[in-house]
């Protein structure tokens, strides 16, 4: 197998007394769709903005994509995309002015993101509501094209915070249908969700319980070792152990 | 560099985008000067004045008709005391009163020169200097007129006593005051929402996570509104030199070098008002209430700063309005230069920094 782009190592995160991430060790490999699954308040998201360089570990090691999440924090935030469960395309701009100012902060030239727009279009089949506000556009297409824009800059690693949250069952495969495009493409995903149905999609999953890691596999594998039919009862079944309340 | 300026075209397409707030930000300067401008020319006619000649001469009689017939004034001709006179300023039923002394015509005749007294009601200043300017006036044509062959015009010389307010501290020149609140509105109110809205949209996230540097979020944000405000301050001064005949004695550039400052002064406060919280109402309510309420009550403009208690002298100081409106103030009305005005500078450049740096150093613990 090739070199991970994500690479952790004990990594840990603690507010005060508050151990929000305990030495969490994992790897995800490129292309891959790796599933970061747990009940709000396990440490999903203290452990995603380590990764993402927005917040500097207590403890540990890990390297994203290559680089050292206590050191070079410039360096992977220009080798990631991210795009979080909070709506994040401008609403008062039209979609061809989000795509040109998301490509325009992440340096790509005029004539790339002319190019990119088009090919944007082109897959989405956005022609009629290129020139529209985002304000103006049903939720499941802005989800859509937030991911595009997140992986505009062809980056290695794209981060996906819950990106499905409220968007209905048809809506939501069309949207994994661009997940699987993009690991196609050797984008790594690397996607947080509450729904069972898209864990199942996922090459690997790790579920978070209280801060740690309590599983890692493959969902076939999963289901297996833990002697149930469905990715719902291995997710109750841990998540039942949690002693930590809700956040 | 290229970075930055898709940031500034992008917040550029926003703020045109929004074509109320838009409305309000080219609007309101305009408005408000016109408003103000008519305002205070309207309320001057048929002001009740008292007139008391213990003269009762030719000369004393023909300068009364004359200020009765000018339209300005209902005149009542009465002979009282002081303390009737006194009496009738505190009861409001006077705003000036022209007192010819008995040897008005005595004086006038034999030395050619006399005086009389105009008192005025400055508790209203405004009001008080344009009475008083338009008795002057007539008095003043009165002489002209009364140049007949070889004897040289009279010289009356009215002496001007302003009651309750004899510096007139809160000026008739409503121009600089304007000025500083609405350049100050503007850009504490835009400067408040702007980073705030990104953070309840959740585009902050998208942007942090991006290479964009936190710092140049910041700087590019100010940059449009700083476009707008300084286009404000050129209309609002256009407008005043030609719709309100109002003077520009002092030097333009350092003018509008001051209000840049000014206008920088205003944005920063309004960004630390925006990286200390967490949705754009709460913004919107402390900038109205930490900024505006004290720009209007204490920068002098409205109400003179000298009548104040201490404690609200005290926080005055603190107040970047009161410096910017002494600087306009000094560089339009008294033509002074910048030697007159480094202190007030100073201090908007210290404010100015603080609230930058403390605005940079909370948008950074923020991203912890």
């Amino acid at each position: 197998m090739s070199e991970p782009v994500i690479k952790t190592d004990k990594l840990a995160k603690h507010f005060g007394d508050f151990v929000a991430v305990n030495d969490v060790t994992f790897e995800v490999y490129p292309g891959e769709i790796f599933g970061f699954l747990g009940a709000n308040g396990a440490g999903k998201t203290t452990a995603m903005r380590m990764l993402c360089g927005l917040s500097i570990p207590t403890s540990g090691t890990a390297t994203v994509s290559g680089f050292d999440v206590f050191s070079q924090t410039d360096e992977i935030k220009k080798s990631i995309g991210y795009m979080s469960q909070k709506f994040s395309l401008y609403e008062d701009l039209t979609v061809s002015e989000n795509i040109r100012f998301y490509a325009g902060i992440y340096g790509l030239t005029n004539q790339q993101i002319k190019q990119k727009t088009e090919e944007l279009v082109e897959r989405l089949g956005l022609q009629k509501e290129i020139k529209k506000r985002v304000s103006d556009l049903p939720l499941g297409w802005r989800q859509k094209i937030s991911f595009c824009i997140a992986i505009v800059h062809e980056p290695k690693i794209v981060f996906l915070d819950e990106p499905t949250g409220g968007v209905d069952p048809v809506t939501r495969r069309q949207f994994w249908e661009l997940i699987y495009e993009a690991s196609q493409r050797g984008i790594t995903n690397f996607v947080t969700t509450h729904y069972m149905d898209e864990a199942e999609y996922c090459d690997r999953l790790s579920i978070m319980v209280d801060g740690t890691i309590k599983a890692l596999d493959t969902p076939a594998n999963l289901r297996k070792n833990f002697n149930v039919t469905s990715m719902e009862d291995v997710f109750l079944q841990l998540a039942r152990e949690a002693k930590r309340k809700e956040a | 560099m290229k970075q930055f300026w898709v940031f500034i075209k992008k917040e550029f397409l926003q703020v045109f985008r929004d074509q109320r707030t838009l409305l309000m930000l080219f609007g309101l300067p305009v408005a408000e000067i016109i408003l103000f401008g008519f305002a205070l020319s309207n309320d001057i006619k048929n002001a009740n004045i008292a007139v008391i000649d213990y003269s009762r001469d030719v000369a004393s009689q023909q300068l009364v008709e004359k200020i009765k017939s000018s339209g300005y004034f209902q005149v009542h001709e009465v002979l009282m005391s002081h303390e009737e006179l006194e009496a009738a300023f505190k009861r409001g039923k006077i705003k000036l009163a022209v007192i010819f002394p008995t040897n008005f015509y005595q004086d006038l005749s034999h030395l050619n020169k006399a005086q009389i007294q105009v008192i005025a009601d400055a508790s209203d200043p405004n009001t008080a200097t344009e009475l008083t300017g338009y008795i002057s006036s007539i008095v003043t044509d009165y002489q002209l007129k009364s140049a007949t062959g070889a004897r040289p015009s009279y010289v009356i010389v009215p002496e001007v006593r302003m009651l309750y307010n004899p510096e007139l501290a809160s000026a008739p020149n409503f121009v600089p005051g304007v000025m500083a609140m609405i350049l100050l509105l503007i850009c504490v109110m835009m400067g408040s929402v702007s980073i705030v809205k990104e953070k309840e949209l959740g585009t902050m996230e998208i942007l942090l996570v991006s290479p964009f540097k936190p710092i140049l979020i910041i700087f590019a944000k100010m940059v449009p509104y700083l476009i707008i405000s300084m286009f404000n301050v050129a209309s609002i001064l256009v407008l005043s030199v030609y719709l309100l005949d109002m003077p520009i004695r002092g030097s333009i550039p350092l003018l509008f070098v001051e209000s840049f400052l000014y206008i920088v002064t205003g944005l920063s406060l309004g960004l630390l008002i925006s990286t200390q919280t967490d949705s754009q109402q709460t913004a919107m309510f402390s900038s109205m209430l930490g900024m505006m309420l004290p720009t209007m009550l204490l920068s002098g403009y409205m109400f003179p700063i000298e009548n104040m208690p201490k404690i609200l002298q005290g926080l005055s100081y603190l107040v970047p309005s009161r410096w910017y409106y002494n600087i306009v103030k000094d560089i339009m009305l008294k033509g002074l230069g910048f030697s007159a005005i480094w202190k007030e500078t100073l201090i908007l450049l210290v404010m100015t920094a603080v609230a930058l740096v403390v605005s940079l150093r909370s948008f950074k613990i923020r991203l912890e």
